[in-house]
């Protein structure tokens, strides 16, 4: 084993090869790349694929694309988009139902680039501990931010969306964007590791709802497999959402139907024991194996 | 179960009281930063002079509502000349702007810009760009304007997209020279578009004719106010007592000539061979 034992996703490597043990992660990183492409070859070399950003892009005067949170606000603010913003608007609430709707996150947006960075360099440092903040103050945030639209009459949390500052920034002039950015990468590297996506983004947030139906999700056929090696929880984003099925708490079925699960398959690659896989969110009440299923038998 | 109940009430009222500390906490934090947001937002919704909206644009506290910060006006502008608001601007960040001076708006006939909002903040129901009202030309300086100064300059005049309806000429006495012409460009603002191409083409140093926002530029008459003579225009004729000539009180024998604005002998054309009467000497013009 050329890693030391205690580097996340070693024992995965070493099982799997170092390739398979990163399969998702380069899979997501040519779509995160890919995306930005798509919108830098236009202003670079005047092959105009897409037009626009994050917030509405039209491909080939053909696929319109809007970004549903915008749009609420908009709406809330008292204004109503064209027809093609609408179509747009309907093709990404569908798309994100479908593949669930913190895919967004971890394939699409350009700030995940940034947050897995801090991350990756946050373990590599061994920082550890931080400030602390409640995985919910995300949802209170994209409230206020629908509230502050309805009362101020403007879409103003786009005023300081660090997430479509770099997006636009990157295609439109960057300005002091950057330092916004360089903001939520300190801030997730030093006071908190996921302080921004995963603690405070209302974009995320409101995908999260978007998602919470959704039918792609991470299913873990082999739970029993586990042998609580700990580094899925190391390396997922939002920990939180992997218990439940993993250890089939009160009863849950083994599939991640947390919303804010953001199906990036980091624990696949992690996982040396191939507990994970992606499917869909149907058949989750085949088994319970859990002893801890006894729990809610009398509430039954 | 009932054995169970009397322990668990403290814990659940524990927990309620947690639930409501921390949602109250969440609340307050969130409520200070939405408030930072909202005045954030709310001081930059005027924009600073310099700054134009694309044609069509809705006037901008609610151009700010319904602007989704796409760029499509920028992509779809053939001469580039619009620009994103970048966060240190002091306008709503990622919301599109024009500096006149910089690069004017070229008025195209087919307006691409507001075709490719996918919103309402460019109106779509704008076809035709000279309806446009990006702003309103304003000659702001009269010391430095070269027209003003005696010269031909005309440039404004000639480049305007709008020509002789939004800027004219208005020919004035030299006062100066006491022998020449001033043509003063004078803007109309029920023609001018803003698209700029005067304050670009201004050959001074900095532009003596401006485009600024209609609501710095434009004044505004009290509601209850009328144009006398729109009125009767309008109602085909006197609204109040008919018009009747002027009378002026002259000496017998006179009359007052509006044209010559001199008291001239009341002649019938008839009587052409009587004498000037006599108090007319005394009273005629210079001789007074």
């Amino acid at each position: 084993m050329n890693a030391p034992p205690n580097r996340i996703g070693a024992e995965a490597i070493a099982a799997k090869g170092w390739l398979a043990a990163h399969k998702w992660l380069f899979l997501r990183r040519i779509s995160q790349i890919g995306i930005l492409l798509l919108f830098l070859v236009g202003p670079w070399f005047g092959w105009w694929i897409v037009k626009g950003n994050l917030n509405f892009s039209y491909t080939l005067n053909l696929l319109p694309l809007t970004d549903p949170y915008l749009l609420a606000q908009m709406l809330v603010a008292g204004k109503t988009p064209e027809q093609l913003a609408w179509i747009g608007v309907a093709i990404v609430v569908v798309f994100y139902f479908l593949v669930g709707g913190r895919s967004y996150c971890s394939w699409v947006c350009p700030v995940n680039l940034v947050s897995d960075l801090a991350s990756w360099l946050r373990t590599r440092l061994g920082l550890k501990g931080g400030a602390h903040l409640s995985r919910s103050a995300r949802y209170w945030i994209l409230g206020m931010t629908l509230v502050v639209a309805a009362v101020t009459g403007t879409i103003a949390w786009e005023m300081v969306n660090p997430v479509s500052m770099l997006h636009r920034g990157l295609f439109f002039g960057v300005g002091f964007a950057w330092a916004v950015v360089l903001a939520v990468f300190l801030f997730e590297l030093f006071v908190m590791r996921q302080g921004w996506c995963g603690r405070l983004c209302p974009v995320g947030a409101f995908y999260s709802l978007i998602g919470k139906l959704s039918l792609l999700r991470i299913r873990l056929p082999q739970r029993e497999a586990c042998n609580d090696c700990m580094d899925c929880f190391a390396v997922c984003p939002e920990p939180q959402v992997i218990r439940p099925a993993l250890k089939g708490v009160d009863g849950a079925g083994p599939a991640i139907l947390a919303a804010n699960c953001t199906n990036c398959g980091r624990c696949i690659d992690v996982c040396s024991k191939d507990v994970f896989v992606f499917g869909t969110r149907f058949g989750d009440k085949v088994e319970k194996i859990s002893p801890s299923a006894k729990r809610i038998a009398p509430a039954a | 179960m009932d054995t169970e109940k009397p322990r668990k009430a403290p814990a659940s009222s524990q927990a309620r009281r947690q639930f409501l500390f921390d949602s109250a906490r969440m609340a307050c934090g969130v409520s200070l930063l939405g408030l930072g947001v909202g005045l954030y937002a709310r001081n930059a919704t005027a924009l600073p002079p310099a700054a134009l909206r694309p044609p069509g644009a809705l006037p901008e506290p609610e151009f700010s509502a319904a602007c989704i910060r796409c760029g499509m006006c920028v992509r779809d502008c053939p001469y580039h000349m619009l620009h994103l608001a970048k966060p240190e601007d002091p306008m709503p960040t990622g919301t599109p702007y024009f500096v006149a001076r910089q690069a004017p708006c070229e008025m195209c006939e087919d307006i691409p810009c507001v075709k490719a909002c996918p919103t309402s903040a460019l109106d779509h129901s704008l076809k035709d760009i000279t309806k446009a009202k990006m702003g309103l030309a304003v000659l702001v300086d009269q010391e430095t304007c070269l027209n003003f100064l005696g010269l031909r300059c005309d440039i404004c005049y000639r480049v305007c997209p709008v020509l002789d309806k939004a800027i004219t000429l208005a020919p004035q006495s030299n006062t100066r020279t006491g022998a020449h012409t001033l043509f003063i460009p004078v803007v109309h603002s029920e023609h001018c578009t803003g698209c700029g191409l005067c304050e670009k083409a201004c050959p001074t140093a900095i532009a003596a004719i401006k485009v600024l926002p209609i609501y710095v530029a434009k004044g505004q008459l009290s509601a209850h106010y009328r144009l006398g003579w729109v009125e009767k225009e309008k109602a085909g004729g006197s609204l109040v007592t008919p018009d009747v000539e002027h009378r002026y009180h002259t000496p017998e024998g006179l009359k007052y000539d509006h044209r010559s604005g001199k008291v001239v002998p009341d002649m019938p054309p008839s009587s052409d061979a009587a004498p000037p009467a006599p108090a007319l000497k005394a009273l005629q013009g210079n001789k007074l």
